[in-house]
């Protein structure tokens, strides 16, 4: 059994008990312990079910790589699947539930999958879900969703908070083991502003746990002395619970802090993204220990040798209580001497190697412990827990020599340093024969904008595992950071680590090395994911020989750990399999995250009310006072109707359409885009811009224009008025003023830099105030200051005045068909010009009315929208706009592509008036079917509805809509079917449906 | 006569730092050959600033009579009391008359907002993509950036205190932001 024992223990507080539950029963644990500590101190060794066949699990690893001891972590709002309890520290409270198991973690039905496990190799589903095609939707997919995917989604809103933190640094060191520390020492004293970030909520990274000395002294003393100097340093920055995520280009790194996960109670954000742009970088980010893959290498119990001793050196607690190390190096004769001092039996160090070990191997041998060298794991037994190994010789085919009963067994296959960070930007690794593993190629290093590298390897992240080594290669790894960002360090000897010398490793890729059939179905390479030795195997008898191609076709190293164990020995067994050479085989993309981060941490501060910028006119908190229903129109959000107590949507609209024709209407026209052009050259430009010409354009007056991109498609529409001489205002639509403004200046930096013109975006300078209808002339006339009669400011004319004592600007100008005025005032007298307005024309029933009643009387009218009639591939022509298109102007933008022959195409859908034969109202998009079907069987169309709406004007439907030959087709009638089942007859008529003489506008 | 209303109506918040309305600020956008002698002596003419003494790139300079930002190499800001917007105006468009320039009110369009406090470079760094330490980012420098989701211009008046001006129509929006970043239990650490 696993339990707490009286000695060790370093990182955890025995005075202090903290407590917590486990698929709701209770545990007790202490302070400083993590999840999985605490639970293995209780002797809770199966953690979870694996993904595929469901089999047991317990931890293997302490730290990060951890595959298998993922667990649902808190309740409700809080709640947080798929958290590693190797990283979880404990507080008082935590709750946690194991995942992929039902009815529960001890009886769990899917584990019969693991009976068929032979059945359900590598490509399974590939092969077996092919046909019938017919059952791929019903049958196949709904059963295969229903058993993927690992843990459960949260259900309620997170409660959390989360921000962004943006950070400039000039090296930033990730890694906060003595590599990192010492890194950081030395281009701190080299004067290098130093940015220092440790995963873990504790400094010396594993070092502490490995022993040896540095300058003589235990490596926590230099660990303890080297953090109080940082912390001393004013240009470093020291962040412990922040990981290293990701290397992005150019010195662009994110760094996840966790600053609540340890004490959820606390208040203030939970987790913290740093986006960081270093000058340089250097990766001081460890190694990770590789298992051997033997049969049963995924009982509970089995775990990695270095896993085994964190927990009874930082934790005090151990696996078990009678444990077999199995190794093919001399790191693993830590363990079992750590084992053996804390009280556990070490019944056997099976050591791969023919020859054994160096001195370490001499100090287990002389505490009495038993050592078989050539020696393997044959197979594990047991279930939900190890009972015992078969002993077998490592070159055999698995014979058992001696069958040992024991309750925990450690594992050692090397060491891989670390190289994701270094190789997320492109980093290439290089294979060390001698060691067996992947490390950075300090040739060949991610490169920034001036084609140098910008990040460095420092320590067992580089290859560099022995303490002495790791101490001098950091050092000489920061000198030279810190002198790639323009500081020079002082050539400062490092300090003097002192390690057991080790006796080199031997490759063992498979336990044993002639492993038969039945054995290497039970040898896991990816935990999480459930795939052994045989899988990586039959995948290149079946002809995968890339290492991505495998990844795919076996999923190995594709779960959330993204084989951090597994990688290595996965591509090993590929590179067996086909007879290559590891670094011919190579390895597969490490990308960001380097372990997963949070969505919160992700979307930072962007939820609630900061979600996402909400554009508010001047007029905004009065329409919500009175009703408005708001209509999102890019960013902005503008009323589409002002509903009254007990009105519907639909009551509204037509309210407000009547009132509007038969009264005075008011709208909140701020939104529309306003740009200024102004120079010698605007009216030259301006003719460029538009399809008609505005530089014959009188100051005081305004034309309606139509803007188009170079390949002749309508793109904007809106009125222009001169303002003088050389300066134009240009109004565009409410979503097109930051394109169109940025359209035009395009045109001036890149093509016509030349031209003398200045533009300048004033939308949001001015509210604008329509007001619409018979009796909108008298309401502003009863407001007073200026004399708006047909005389003194005809249709489409502007003047500057003053309207109730606040300076305007009015428009003449109709969208609707009525009598009109758009009255420019500065933002900050929006609203008490609006007031205004209203007060004075209660008592000619004015109304304010939103965009579905714009939309409506603009449509009577037959004008168009953009966006409606136009989506993109309308030009001016299909629309009946020709009288806007200058047949004098020798250029404009569009032009040439208008003339090309798609675009005179007497084919085109051109714009019509439809009218429904039975007064109803079109459904919007509708389409009008022609005889036949085309090749893919589907109904010919011969045109569409762009724009449709019940009129309560007329009394009826009406709609615009692009139709084949349209123009010249009118009385006829057209079938538009519904996706409600109906089909609509209506008939092709003008499209001016209301006052074509345009006699209520001209008043 | 009724009164002019900034879009945040003065609104504050204290937190980290104290965030709050500028309320109204005469703003001029001017485009022009900012070497060119007329317009020149227009920004003086807002500002007092004289020739020399005008900014350069990403600086922002204050006169006896107002301020001048470097926006763009053919453009600047210059702020000025509201009130004053159109008679400074006027003053620059004469001596604007002869050359090509575009001088224009933009008060309207855009609010103002102070930062103040010891952590308020901390608030700023966590919505703008910008090195604000104080090696780096002093009074006297202004960076038009990006701050969360809307483009923002800011600078600082002190120490310890930073200007932001973005669109009036987000005022709502850079309001809640700020308050967001300055919660008071939110504090960083890093500068």
């Amino acid at each position: 059994m696993s339990t707490r024992i009286a000695s060790h223990g370093r990182l955890i507080d025995r005075n202090t008990t903290v407590s917590f539950t486990f698929n709701g029963k209770s545990f007790i644990g202490h302070a400083g312990d993590t999840l999985a500590s605490a639970l293995m101190a209780n002797d809770q060794m199966m953690i979870g079910r694996s993904f595929k066949y469901h089999r047991p699990r317990g931890l293997v690893a302490s730290g990060a790589e951890e595959p298998n001891a993922l667990v649902g972590l808190g309740t409700g709002s809080r709640f947080e699947p798929n958290q590693r309890a190797t990283t979880t520290e404990l507080f008082d409270g935590l709750s946690a539930r194991s995942q992929n198991h039902w009815p529960s973690l001890e009886h769990d039905i899917g584990a019969i999958n693991s009976l068929f496990a032979r059945f359900l190799p590598a490509g399974f589903y590939y092969k077996t879900f092919m046909y019938p095609r017919s059952f791929w939707k019903s049958v196949y997919e709904p059963f295969i969703r229903q058993s993927a995917g690992l843990g459960q989604v949260p259900t309620e809103r997170d409660a959390d908070t989360y921000e962004h933190f943006y950070a400039f640094t000039d090296v930033l060191v990730i890694g906060g083991g003595v590599a990192g520390l010492q890194a950081a020492l030395t281009a701190g004293r080299a004067g290098a502003k130093v940015l220092l970030m440790e995963q873990s909520a504790h400094w010396g990274g594993r070092a502490p746990v490995d022993g040896g000395t540095i300058d003589g002294a235990p490596v926590e003393e230099f660990v303890e002395q080297a953090v109080s100097e940082l912390e001393a340093m004013p240009n470093v920055t020291l962040r412990n619970r922040c990981m290293g995520a990701g290397i992005y280009d150019h010195g662009y790194a994110l760094g996840y802090e966790r600053l609540t996960d340890h004490g959820p109670a606390q208040p203030g954000p939970r987790h913290r993204l740093w986006r960081i742009r270093a000058k340089q970088i250097v990766t001081a980010t460890g190694a990770i220990e590789r298992p051997l893959a033997f049969a049963g290498n995924d009982v509970p119990g089995v775990m990695l040798a270095s896993a085994m001793r964190d927990y009874v050196v930082n934790y005090g607690v151990t696996p078990g209580q009678r444990v077999i190390v199995a190794t093919n190096n001399d790191d693993a004769y830590r363990t079992a001497i750590t084992l053996h001092e804390a009280g556990v039996q070490v019944l056997r160090i099976l050591d791969a190697r023919n020859s054994g070990g160096g001195p370490l191997m001499s100090v287990a041998r002389e505490l009495g412990i038993r050592i078989d060298c050539g020696r393997a794991i044959g197979k594990v037994k047991g279930g939900k827990r190890v009972t015992g190994v078969s002993v077998c010789a490592q070159e055999g085919q698995g014979g058992a020599l001696e069958d040992v009963a024991c309750d925990a067994v450690a594992m050692s296959g090397g060491w891989s340093p670390v190289v994701h960070l270094w190789s997320h930007c492109g980093g290439k690794l290089t294979w060390d024969d001698a060691h067996a593993m992947f490390r950075p190629d300090p040739q060949r290093p991610p490169t920034g904008a001036d084609g140098l590298g910008y990040v460095t390897a420092a320590g067992a992240a580089n290859g560099a595992l022995a303490l002495d080594a790791v101490l001098e290669d950091a050092t000489v790894a920061a000198s030279a950071a810190a002198r790639a960002a323009g500081f020079k360090s002082k050539s400062v000897a490092p300090p003097q680590g002192a390690a057991s010398p080790e006796a080199p490793l031997e490759p063992v890729w498979l336990m044993p090395r002639q492993a038969e059939t039945p054995l290497r179905m039970k040898s896991w390479l990816d935990y999480q994911n459930d795939v052994k030795v045989s899988d990586v195997q039959l995948a290149a008898r079946e002809g995968y020989e890339s290492v991505e191609h495998t990844k795919r076709y076996t999923t190995l190293g594709m779960a959330t750990d993204q084989g951090k164990l597994s990688n290595i020995n996965g591509l090993a067994t590929l590179a067996d399999a086909l007879q290559a050479e590891i670094p011919q085989v190579g390895t597969t993309t490490f990308r960001p995250p380097y372990t997963p981060i949070s969505m919160g941490a992700i979307a930072g501060e962007a939820r609630g009310e900061v979600f996402q910028p909400i554009r508010k006119t001047p007029m905004h908190d009065w329409h919500e006072a009175h009703g408005a229903e708001w209509e999102p129109v890019g960013h902005w959000r503008r009323p589409y109707a002002y509903r009254r107590p007990g009105e519907s949507t639909h009551d509204a609209v037509m309210r407000e359409v009547k009132n509007t024709r038969e009264a005075v209407g008011m709208l909140d026209a701020s939104t529309l885009g306003k740009i200024l052009v102004k120079g010698p050259d605007a009216g030259r430009f301006l003719d460029m811009m538009y399809t008609n010409m505005m530089s014959t354009l009188k100051p005081g007056k305004c034309r309606y224009g139509l803007m188009c991109s170079e390949n002749g498609f309508l793109i904007d529409d809106g009125v222009v008025a001169r303002i003088d001489d050389d300066t134009w205002l240009c109004h565009t639509t409410t979503g097109g003023a930051d394109r169109i403004h940025a359209h035009m200046e395009e045109w001036l930096q890149t093509e016509w830099w030349d031209w003398q013109v200045y533009t300048a975006n004033l939308t949001e300078q001015y509210a604008q105030i329509a007001v619409v209808g018979p009796m909108a002339r008298t309401v502003l006339e009863t407001l007073g200051g200026m004399d708006l009669s047909k005389e003194s400011l005809g249709f489409m004319e502007w003047r500057d005045g003053a309207l109730g004592g606040i300076p305007v600007r009015v428009y003449r100008i109709s969208f609707s068909g009525e009598l009109s005025y758009e009255i420019a005032v500065p933002a900050s007298l929006g609203q008490a010009l609006w007031d205004k307005i209203a007060d004075v024309g209660a008592a000619y029933r004015i109304m304010p009315y939103g965009t579905e009643c714009l939309h409506i009387l603009r449509a009577e009218k037959g004008f168009i929208m953009i966006g409606d009639e136009t989506d993109g591939t309308v030009i001016p022509q299909d629309l009946g706009l020709h009288w806007a298109i200058s047949k004098k102007k020798e250029d404009f933008l569009g032009k040439r592509a208008q003339e090309r022959s798609h675009m005179t195409d007497p084919d085109r859908w051109k714009l019509v008036g439809l009218e429904t034969t039975d007064g109803s109202t079109l459904p919007d998009g509708a389409y009008a079917v022609a005889e036949g079907v085309n090749p893919n069987g589907q109904r010919n169309v011969q045109g569409r509805v762009t724009s449709t709406y019940h009129s309560p004007t007329l009394g009826r439907g009406i709609a615009m809509g692009l139709v084949l030959h349209g123009p010249d087709r009118m009385g006829e009638l057209l079938e538009f079917p519904g996706t409600d089942g109906k089909t609509y007859t209506a008939k092709i008529t003008d499209p001016v449906f209301y006052d074509k003489d345009g006699e209520k506008q001209n008043v | 006569m009724s009164e002019p209303i900034s879009a945040l109506k003065m609104a504050g918040f204290d937190g980290l730092a104290r965030v709050e309305d500028c309320g109204l600020q005469g703003m001029i956008t001017l485009r022009g050959d900012l070497s060119a002698r007329a317009v020149k002596s227009a920004v003086t003419a807002a500002t007092g600033l004289t020739g020399p003494k005008q900014p350069g790139p990403l600086q922002i300079v204050s006169g006896k009579s107002g301020s001048a930002a470097w926006m763009s190499p053919d453009e600047m800001l210059l702020l000025c009391p509201y009130g004053e917007t159109g008679s400074v105006l006027a003053a620059m468009q004469e001596k604007l008359a002869k050359v090509h320039a575009l001088a224009v009110d933009v008060s309207d369009a855009r609010v103002q907002l102070q930062v103040a406090g010891p952590s308020a470079r901390e608030v700023m760094a966590k919505l703008c993509p910008l090195d604000l330490s104080p090696e780096n980012f002093q009074p006297g420098t202004i960076r038009r950036t990006r701050m969360a989701q809307i483009p923002a211009a800011l600078w600082m008046v002190d120490e310890a205190t930073f200007r932001v001006i973005c669109f009036r129509s987000v005022a709502d929006y850079a309001f809640n932001l700020l308050k967001t970043a300055a919660h008071p239990e939110s504090g960083v650490g890093y500068f």
